[in-house]
């Protein structure tokens, strides 16, 4: 076992960790923070994404023990007060989202690219989830809703951005 | 799944990382990236006793200038190579092709030095690394010593890296005034190089002096293209030219058939790739 300290979605834990476990398997099993998923078991899916210290990372591919001194935030960390991130917000009014089982990570990877380039182009916005595959939405809504949120996120206002009552 | 059980040490230094893989044991993994040693543990297809994780070890992260070459330290993540000044300078290449490995997520955390290390044949970086010339500085409990790209690349997933050695960091010399280009075929949902073309060009004037070509996943090492360099060599700068050149890419290359491709198709690919790259390099 080694000892591990980490602040999680703002809060400080101490917990001890087998080497061994994923960074994953911790957020889920030591602290219950069931909001990020495992997709896969070869690092492609992207749905387990989280931030450590400010990157967006697929957690299934670090180890607890190398968060060991970090800041790890994860889609339960994003809103602040009860309200939704503009990301969370926008994902849901322009329906970038069916079953659900990829949002988080996808949530997680498109915070991480706007932060990077605050106006993405619909290219840079499939370019930037690359890593991050949906097996129900066709994508098309996920690139709408991150141009949304984009455009929220950095004060401009949502009108640049076709709305889904105007395409269909 | 979860890897199998593994002692972990995490050394802050390059000699306590030596002293580290030195006593782990008989099965010692060097943990980088681990963009591509998790998943392999993770399907169990590796199980090593002991894990020495370089993540700490700060001497091993960033570019240096040193006289007519950059330095790239071996544990600099792909997303710091694609933002490194020097290399936007003085090998540009490198940057172009990195931004094409993986995914944001994965380029976060996976290194230059691992990559390399790793020499999977579908990988970006090896060709990149040939075709720049570049050298790769390996560290021993007995001391240093400098192996060039030719050398390094052994056999597949193999390179000349001895038992209890690190790669350290890799020196490439300077390309000013040299023309490149990354070329790269590859499914949309998997950035895997189905094959990718590496180029580096100077030109005279209306010639072209001299060309260095690096070819991804035709064998199971990287290559330089040799046919091609030669029919490049003081040719005039013409689009027919190159074309004409490109035709020897798939001379003396051996690649595998798999569920992407098979050898054949890719000996097609690799000239048109070639084709493609160097004129986009030559400014043609
Ligand atoms: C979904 C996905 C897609 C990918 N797509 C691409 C792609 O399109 N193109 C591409 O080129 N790569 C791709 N990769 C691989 C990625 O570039 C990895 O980061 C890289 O291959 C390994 O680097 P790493 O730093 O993660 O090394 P690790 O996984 O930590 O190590 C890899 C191997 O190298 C050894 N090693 C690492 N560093 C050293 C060192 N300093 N000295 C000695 N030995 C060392 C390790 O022991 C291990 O055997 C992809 C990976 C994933 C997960
Ligand atoms: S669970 Fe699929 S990438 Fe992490
Ligand atoms: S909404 Fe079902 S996988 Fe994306």
């Amino acid at each position: 076992m080694s000892q591990i300290n980490v602040r999680v979605d703002g809060a400080s834990y101490t917990d001890d960790v087998e080497p061994r476990t994923l960074l994953v398997h911790y957020l889920r099993e030591q602290l219950g923070k069931v909001g990020t998923v495992v997709g896969c078991d070869t690092s492609n899916c992207g749905a387990c994404t989280v931030h450590l210290d400010g990157e967006a990372v697929k957690s299934c591919t670090v180890f607890a023990v190398q968060a060991d001194g970090c800041e790890v935030t994860t889609i339960e960390g994003i809103g602040a007060d009860g309200a939704l991130h503009p990301m969370q917000k926008a994902f849901h009014e322009m329906h970038g989202l069916q079953c659900g089982f990829c949002t988080p990570g996808m949530i997680m990877a498109s915070i991480d690219l706007v932060n990077d380039n605050p106006d993405p182009t619909e290219d840079e916005v499939r370019e930037g989830i690359e890593g991050n595959l949906c097996r129900c939405t066709g994508y098309q809504n996920i690139v709408r809703a991150v141009q949304q949120a984009a455009g929220e996120m950095h004060g401009r206002s949502a009108g640049a951005t076709e709305t889904l009552g105007a395409q269909s | 799944m979860i890897p199998a059980p593994f002692a972990y040490a995490r050394p802050t230094t390059i000699d306590e990382a030596l002293q580290a893989v030195a006593a782990g044991g008989e099965d010692v993994k060097i943990l980088a990236g681990g963009q591509s040693l998790i998943p392999v543990m993770r399907l169990r297809l590796a199980a090593p006793e002991t894990v020495v994780d370089l993540n700490k070890i700060a001497e091993l992260r960033g570019v240096r200038e040193e006289g007519d070459a950059i330095v790239i330290g071996a544990m600099t993540t792909h997303s710091d190579v694609i933002g490194d000044p020097l290399i936007a300078r003085y090998a540009p290449l490198i940057a172009e092709a990195t931004e094409t490995v993986a995914d944001r997520q994965v380029r976060h955390r996976g290194t230059f030095g691992g990559a390399l290390a790793h020499a999977d044949p579908a990988g970006d970086l090896p060709a990149v690394a040939l075709a720049l010339d570049a050298e790769f500085v390996l560290a021993g409990l007995a001391g240093r010593r400098t192996v060039p790209a030719a050398e390094f690349f052994v056999d597949y997933l193999t390179t000349a890296l001895e038992e209890g050695e690190l790669l350290v960091e890799i020196r490439v010399p300077k390309h000013e005034g040299w023309g490149t280009h990354y070329e790269k075929f590859n499914r949309v949902a998997q950035a895997w190089s189905i094959v990718a073309v590496a180029a580096v060009v100077r030109r005279e004037g209306g010639r072209i002096a001299e060309a260095k070509i690096g070819l991804t996943n035709m064998g199971p090492t990287p290559l330089r293209a040799a046919g091609v360099e030669a029919a490049l060599s003081g040719v005039e700068a013409t689009r027919e030219a190159v074309a004409a050149a490109a035709g020897h890419a798939a001379e003396n290359t051996s690649p595998s058939s798999d569920l992407n491709a098979q050898a054949d198709y890719r000996q097609h690919l690799v000239q048109v790739l070639t084709r493609r790259a160097v004129t986009a390099a030559a400014g043609l």
